[in-house]
């Protein structure tokens, strides 16, 4: 895989408030990369940084092989942008501002109307497109500037909190569409507060905090990270003695809870092959097993939360 | 297709025009400022002074519908654009700060040339005759182009509030009237009323129209026109560098 987005060193300061602290990391090719991080955190200012919007103080940004400061009309040719509000033109229907997007990207204007019509129609706004943007919701406004950031069928799109304050049928609309414009190999930029869609849609997250990036990695692996102690909910067809659970190799604790035994581990795996040796051994059927891991939402809270600086 | 190329940024900048003319221009406010107001001021001193002559009124009426449409719209764009966040679009799309200048001040030059011709024809049909008309033609051209770059450049000041750049624009725009020999004919000038007129390049383009009408002139012909061209190349490279560098202020 090669680094689609790669951030080395990026700095932003206002006055004497540093948005964006020497932050580094890449985005591979094929990835849906969450950035998450609490308000004022800096994800806009490095989302901006690495859209060319406004310029880094120092450090490099190279969007796919362009460095955004010295080649940035080649970069930005190569990306989408949606932002969080919606800043489509309002004077001009759904029509005109697709075909603004298109000549804006070099398209010629056959081509331009051809993907405009196949992606009004995927947005579901195609009987609407001649109708001035001033007039549309804000659900329907937010699927237009998608359909605008994907005109010339983008190899990346910037998304920040593309989903906030919208219905429900708007937000599985867009993170559908999200999914099946990864499926074909669109690396996507995701900033957003919502855990549960970070969770389920992005292979890696970045969370930012102050400025500076505190933790980059799948999201699995970041729940996981946060806890050096890992519980385990075992349940099994008949009784069997909590010491001799307690006694097995990677358990350091069994509590009964109800029908089901909580297992402390200091390593998950050995504590679950522990548990399958000693269900075979003692002919104690599995009935349920599930590790219980911290939700994205309690890791960002801990990620971003500890050691405030 | 080389995105970054001339011609290339040339077509996008095309494109900002023509959203600038659909979504700016050809809306009352507009109207209002760039075409009545000329004409009552024009009225104002046709009617208060009577010993100036039809004719060279006529050609400041001209001048200033030129002066007054090109910088109608154009300082306000950038804050208008600003405030609704589409600015910030256009920051992100592949297209340079100078095409976007270049863009808007296509939309102004097309529509101060525009209506200037509605000026043009009313002198006409008042019974006056031109004379000269190809260098007419080349002088609202470029006038055209140097009153869009003046335009652009009271855009510079990277805030967001247009009221804040219209205020700014008319503290310098209606002094330049003044000073151009709009009004006050440039040989009845005192020497400081003449050291400023040399200094706006409205008063070259009054001198050209006038000489077009009239066939008198203040200055040489091709001196106005060098004058002229002068003052559109430096007001165009000055604002789109100043651009350059207030734009990421404006985000």
């Amino acid at each position: 895989m090669s680094a689609v987005i790669h951030a080395s060193d990026l700095t932003k300061v206002f006055g004497k408030s540093t948005a964006v602290d020497h932050i580094s990391f890449d985005v591979q090719k094929g990835e849906i990369f969450g950035f998450l991080g609490p308000n004022g955190a800096g994800k806009t200012t490095t989302t901006r940084m690495l859209t060319g919007v406004i310029p880094a103080d120092t450090g490099t940004v190279i969007i796919l092989g362009h460095d955004i400061r010295s080649a940035p009309v080649l970069a930005k040719q190569g990306f989408g942008v949606v932002p969080e509000t919606s800043n489509a033109y309002t004077d001009l229907t759904a029509w005109q501002n697709l075909m603004l997007m298109g000549e804006l990207y070099g398209l010629p204007r056959a081509r331009a109307e051809r993907r405009s019509s196949d992606l009004l129609g995927m947005v579901g706004l195609l009987e609407r497109k001649d109708q001035k943007v001033q007039a549309y919701s804000k659900g329907m406004k937010q699927r237009l500037i998608l359909a605008m950031a994907l005109i010339h069928e983008p190899a990346l799109l910037f998304l920040d909190e593309p989903t906030s304050g919208l219905d429900v049928q708007s937000t599985q609309m867009i993170l559908s569409l999200l999914r099946d414009l990864n499926t074909q190999g669109t690396t996507i930029f995701l900033t957003t507060h919502n855990m549960e869609e970070a969770n389920r849609l992005c292979h890696r997250v970045g969370i930012i905090r102050g400025g500076k990036m505190v933790a980059i990695d799948a999201p699995e692996k970041l729940k996981t990270a946060i806890d050096q102690v890992h519980k385990i909910e075992v349940s099994f067809d008949h009784e069997v003695s909590g010491d001799t659970l307690a006694g097995l190799s990677g358990v350091t604790a069994a509590i009964r809870i109800g029908d089901k035994w909580q297992i402390t581990a200091e390593n998950r795996d050995t504590a679950i092959r522990s548990l399958v040796t000693f269900s075979q051994q003692n002919s104690a059927e599995i009935v349920t097993l599930n590790t219980l891991a911290p939700s994205l939402d309690e890791a960002f809270l801990r990620l971003t939360q500890e050691k405030k600086p | 297709m080389n995105p970054a190329g001339f011609f290339e940024q040339v077509r996008r900048a095309w494109a900002i025009a023509k959203k600038d003319i659909r979504i700016y221009y050809f809306k009352g406010p507009v109207l209002i400022f760039g075409v009545f107001m000329p004409v009552f001021l024009f009225l104002a001193f046709f009617m208060g002074s009577r010993q100036l002559p039809l004719s060279f009124l006529i050609s400041g009426l001209v001048g200033m519908t030129l002066f007054f449409t090109a910088t109608a719209v154009s300082p306000a764009i950038f804050p208008w654009e600003g405030q609704a966040k589409t600015l910030e679009r256009l920051a992100s799309c592949p297209i340079t700060i100078e095409a976007i200048v270049f863009g808007d001040m296509i939309a102004s030059i097309l529509f101060g040339i525009g209506i200037t011709f509605v000026t043009v024809s009313i002198g006409l049909a008042l019974g006056l005759s031109l004379i000269h008309g190809i260098i007419l033609l080349a002088a609202i051209f470029l006038a055209a182009c140097c009153f869009s770059a003046i335009g652009m450049l009271l855009a510079v000041p990277p805030t967001n509030v247009p009221s804040n750049i219209m205020m700014l624009s008319s503290l310098i725009k209606f002094p330049m009237v003044f000073i151009s020999g709009i009004f006050i004919p440039l040989e009845q000038m005192p020497p400081w009323g003449l050291a400023l007129a040399v200094c706006s390049p409205l008063t070259y383009f009054t001198d050209l129209v006038r000489y077009s009408f009239t066939n008198t002139h203040y200055f040489p012909v091709e001196i106005d026109i060098a004058a002229l061209a002068v003052f559109t190349v430096a007001f165009t490279v000055v604002t789109m560098f100043l651009h350059k560098r207030t734009m990421p202020q404006r985000m």
